[in-house]
């Protein structure tokens, strides 16, 4: 019959990690209890670092190029150029400009033309005057748009998704439908006449 | 009388119905309507990558009319002409001391296309609420912008509608069915009769009507 040794006994300890080789075990051990809710938070910070930050004060005039995702709550007037990045509009933002940008989410006010090379998303408190071209564009109710929307099929993405997205993120007030034949309608007081009895 | 009596003499049309205020639109959910115009208006409306169709809404934003015409790989325009028209900045005022829109200034500024740019105009009941000072211009303007053979659905309010009913935002659900969204604000301005109508669409080449059951003349215009 096995018996355990007493070596056996004593708890596994993870395996040396091979950027401290040399330190001793509770050398090792101590730190490493301590830097696990250190590391955790880290990717957050990385990822904020990754994104420019325009904050609502500040106020551009000219062409604005940038090789990192942005958030914008500011003014701008000009052009704005993050041809493989993500662009968000916050909810100050004031831009009168044409946009390139890989994703754009506006809350804020854009004159101007959007070119994204694959989403949009206009959400409910956005403005905008101005032709989207892009592959994809969710827009929530509430939304107000002036311009066109072309929908661009990229042919990568043909066989993965044929259709294009035009889809409405929540908020929506759809509440129970009813057919219009059994509601009565309002009040059949007469109205005042149009005045388009003659011809021109 | 009874409510029972009443919605019978309300349905034969013997007595108008119950107004209703306003704010009870505010909250009323919306309303599934079938569309014959609708569904005629769309038959033919379908575009390719190669050609897209040209189509302007003239009602509010409305994502489910996005959804609907981007998957028919048309061009979508959408200009909410009726919110343009309670625009401020438009107004002048008067001799007579009253304000009325500037049409010069408002068209300069809104429904500004090329001629024969569009294939296809949603102008759903917007005349009904336009200022009467825009909706002659506007009508002209339309004609101008739409190809030839181009079709426009319009719908207008019969009498028994009533100047309280509510302004409804209209969003596709099916080529044949509306979604009806009551929305508080903007007042029927006028009731426009069949004649109105004919001699308001006077230099289209077709009108066609369709009368629903709820009080809205549906008209389908080709150019």
């Amino acid at each position: 019959m096995w018996k355990p040794r007493p070596e056996d006994n004593r708890p596994t300890v993870n395996p040396p990690q091979p950027s401290q080789p040399s330190a001793p075990p509770v050398a090792a051990s101590a730190p490493a209890v301590v830097a696990q809710p250190k590391e955790t938070p880290k990717p957050v910070v990385e990822s904020r670092a990754d994104v420019g930050h325009i904050g609502k004060s500040v106020v551009i005039r000219g062409e604005l190029t940038g090789n990192e995702d942005l958030y914008l709550d500011g003014e701008i007037e000009g052009t704005v150029n993050l041809r493989d990045h993500k662009l968000v509009i916050g909810p100050n933002g004031k831009i009168k400009a044409t946009i390139t940008a890989r994703d754009l989410v506006l809350h804020g006010r854009v004159e101007g033309n959007i070119h994204a090379s694959e989403r949009v998303e206009l959400k409910r408190s956005c403005s905008l005057h101005g032709d989207v071209s892009t592959q994809r564009i969710a827009i929530e109710d509430g939304a107000y748009f002036k311009g066109a929307i072309d929908i661009k099929e990229h042919k990568e993405t043909r066989t993965e998704s044929r259709k294009p997205m035009a889809a409405v993120a929540g908020g929506l007030s759809n509440g129970g439908s009813s057919s219009v034949g059994s509601g009565p309608t309002l009040s059949a007081s007469s109205g005042t006449q149009g005045s388009f009895l003659e011809p021109k | 009388m009874s409510s029972g009596q009443n919605f019978a003499r309300w349905f034969r049309g013997a007595a108008p119905a119950p107004a209703q205020p306003l704010e009870r639109a505010r909250t009323a959910p919306r309303i599934s309507r079938r569309c014959i115009g609708l569904g005629e208006f769309t038959h033919d409306l379908r575009g390719s990558e190669e050609h897209k169709p040209c189509v302007l809404d003239m009602g509010p934003t409305s994502p489910a009319n996005i959804t609907f015409l981007a998957d028919r790989s048309l061009r979508i325009y959408n200009e909410d002409i009726l919110r343009a028209a309670r625009d401020p900045s438009f107004l002048a005022r008067q001799e007579d001391g009253s304000q009325r829109i500037d049409a010069d200034k408002f068209f300069a500024e809104n429904v500004a296309y090329p001629q024969n740019h569009f294939d296809a105009i949603l102008f759903w009941d917007v005349a009904d609420y336009l200022p009467e000072e825009v909706v002659r211009p506007l009508v002209d303007r339309m004609h101008a912008i739409l190809r030839p053979k181009g079709s426009l659905l319009a719908f207008f309010h019969s009498k028994d509608a009533g100047l309280d009913s509510p302004y409804c935002r209209y969003h596709i659900v099916k080529p044949d069915t509306l979604e009806l969204e009551p929305e508080p604000g903007p007042r029927l301005q006028r009731i426009f009769n069949n004649r109105h109508i004919e001699n308001l669409f006077l230099d289209f080449g077709s009108r066609k009507f369709f009368l629903g059951r709820d009080n809205i003349r549906e008209v389908l215009v080709v150019r």
